[in-house]
């Protein structure tokens, strides 16, 4: 309630400068109502899509502004809150498996077999071994991940965390919720935690 | 126009693909294999094949009533068609609305020649051993544009709308992946895999970019139009598929087209 409140606020103050042109809010609506006219269902990918959920719709009102540090903090704690955790504890599956989960980057689009599991894709924004060198920047390097961050119980819960919902630590994060939004299984997080975390992956030697 | 071109541009995909297992190898290979095949064709581009056919669709009768293309008015007047593309998208009267080159096309088909707004707009891009229209028509007309400043008006209201709800759908994160253009677009000096993303809200590199279409791509052999990186993009961003010519893809077309401005406008060109 607090984060809208604000995020209202903003655009008020925005629209009250110039009276006789359209104020955000109009352009947003305008831009909501064009989309669900110009796009059509193919396949998984259906015009819903469109539709934002509120943490979505928050973080595109900023475009490129960093995010206030009040709504951030806001905005971590309501991710986190939505995490959920494996059933046996173990937070560690099989490294190899997670480095092929990295490398897929199927999944989600109109011309992608829903009934396949998805991938991650986690190589198309991360350094992750040095044997691949095909990786992307949008994100920072994670080799020697757990090398450098230690291999303890904290910091598995961290990359568990962060790979089931980036927002938790990092509001309007660009990366998916790949847990949150059910793009991986609850096995496949485990995999890919282990390419993170096991210190016999590549990511650590 | 020159009818080896299209060898040439299988010979280099064939390279392309061969050496593609060891090109991760050497950071950027696959961007100086393409430069090598520029350079092997000197300044050709076998996007002039579709130039010239897409001139011949321009002035031969067509359609219903049997008209040719070249009284369409592209918004420097009835049959100019010089210049024009560096001044689109653009607002028009007749219709009331802002249009992109490709609805413009898509309105002068119909209005002119008689022929059914759906055929007008079914199946606009090229693929394997089918060549359309749309992409010769475009070809052909955004080369006439070529070397000329991108000057993409914002007089009318209409213009101002379709620009900002045009940014309104560049920041719009949805679907599963809560993805926007603006995931991949809005960030200085990053890349996916290797393939470098050009940042989008800021002049020099939306300048570079959006004068580069459209493009021959040697990795499909076809010529490909705003309208298809768009709708490929979309794909990508795990977005429903994007209508041919929409009045979304109008307005995002005008966000991008505008902070383009003040640059010259080079393209057909040739890609990756
Ligand atoms: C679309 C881009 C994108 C994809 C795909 C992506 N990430 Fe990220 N990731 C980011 C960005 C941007 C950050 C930095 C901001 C943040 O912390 O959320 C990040 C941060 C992280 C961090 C925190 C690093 C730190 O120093 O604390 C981890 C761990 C991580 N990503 C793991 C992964 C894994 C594992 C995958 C695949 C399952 C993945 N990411 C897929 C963009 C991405
Ligand atoms: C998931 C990542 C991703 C998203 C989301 C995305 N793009 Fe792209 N975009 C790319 C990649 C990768 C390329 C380079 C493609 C290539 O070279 O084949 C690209 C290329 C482009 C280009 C051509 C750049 C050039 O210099 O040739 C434009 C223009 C563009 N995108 C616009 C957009 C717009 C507008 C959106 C939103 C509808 C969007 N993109 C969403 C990944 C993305």
């Amino acid at each position: 309630m607090k984060i809208k409140l604000i995020a209202l606020s903003a655009t008020a103050l925005l629209a009250a400068g110039c009276a006789t042109t359209p104020s955000d809010d109009e352009y947003y609506a305008k831009a909501v109502s064009l989309m669900k006219a110009g796009f059509t269902d193919r396949g998984q990918a259906k015009v819903d899509r469109i539709d934002q959920d509120r943490l979505q719709k928050l973080c595109s009102s900023y475009e490129s502004s960093p995010i206030p540090k009040d709504v951030a903090a806001q905005i971590e704690k309501e991710q986190l809150a939505t995490i959920k955790y494996p059933a046996d504890g173990k937070f560690l599956g099989d490294h190899k498996k997670g480095e092929r989960i990295a490398q897929s980057g199927r999944g989600g689009q109109y011309n992608d077999d829903p009934k396949q599991p998805s991938g991650a894709n986690c190589y198309a924004c991360h350094q992750l071994t040095k044997e691949e060198v095909s990786y992307g920047t949008i994100g920072p390097s994670l080799y020697h991940f757990a090398k450098l961050r230690g291999y303890g119980p904290e910091i598995q819960k961290y990359a568990w965390n962060k790979v089931y919902n980036s927002h938790a630590f990092a509001a309007c994060s660009s990366m998916p919720r790949f847990g949150h939004r059910g793009i991986l299984t609850e096995e496949q997080i485990k995999d890919v935690v282990a390419l993170l975390m096991d210190p016999n992956s590549p990511v650590n030697k | 126009m020159n009818p080896t071109w299209e060898g040439a541009a299988r010979t280099a995909c064939a390279v392309m693909a061969l050496s593609a297992a060891s090109a991760f190898a050497q950071d950027r290979s696959a961007v100086q294999e393409i430069e090598r095949y520029r350079q092997a064709l000197g300044d050709g581009n076998p996007a002039e094949l579709w130039e010239a056919r897409g001139e011949g669709l321009w002035k031969k009768a067509a359609g219903p009533k049997n008209a040719s293309l070249e009284r369409c008015d592209l918004g420097l007047g009835p049959g100019v068609v010089k210049g024009a593309y560096a001044q689109l998208p653009r607002y028009f009267a007749d219709v009331d609305k802002v249009m992109d080159l490709e609805s413009r096309l898509v309105h002068c088909r119909v209005t002119l020649q008689g022929i059914s707004p759906e055929e007008a707009r079914k199946s606009p891009f090229g693929g394997p051993g089918r060549k359309t229209d749309n992409d010769a028509l475009v070809a052909f007309i955004t080369a006439e544009s070529r070397g000329i400043k991108m000057n993409v008006p914002m007089s009318h209201p209409k213009e101002v709308e379709a620009f900002e709800v045009g940014r309104k759908i560049f920041f719009h994160r949805g679907g599963p992946y809560d993805f926007a253009c603006s995931t991949c677009h809005a960030v200085d000096n990053v890349r996916i895999r290797l393939q470098d993303l050009p940042n989008l809200t800021k002049q020099a590199d939306a300048q570079k970019a959006y004068t580069a279409w459209p493009a021959y791509r040697v990795s499909q052999g076809e010529v490909r139009t705003f309208q298809w990186r768009l709708e490929d993009c979309f794909r990508q961003q795990r977005f429903p598929h994007l209508d041919f010519t929409s009045e979304a893809s109008v307005a995002l077309t005008m966000f991008l087209a505008r902070n383009a401005n003040g640059a010259p406008f080079n393209a057909p060109s040739i890609k990756r």
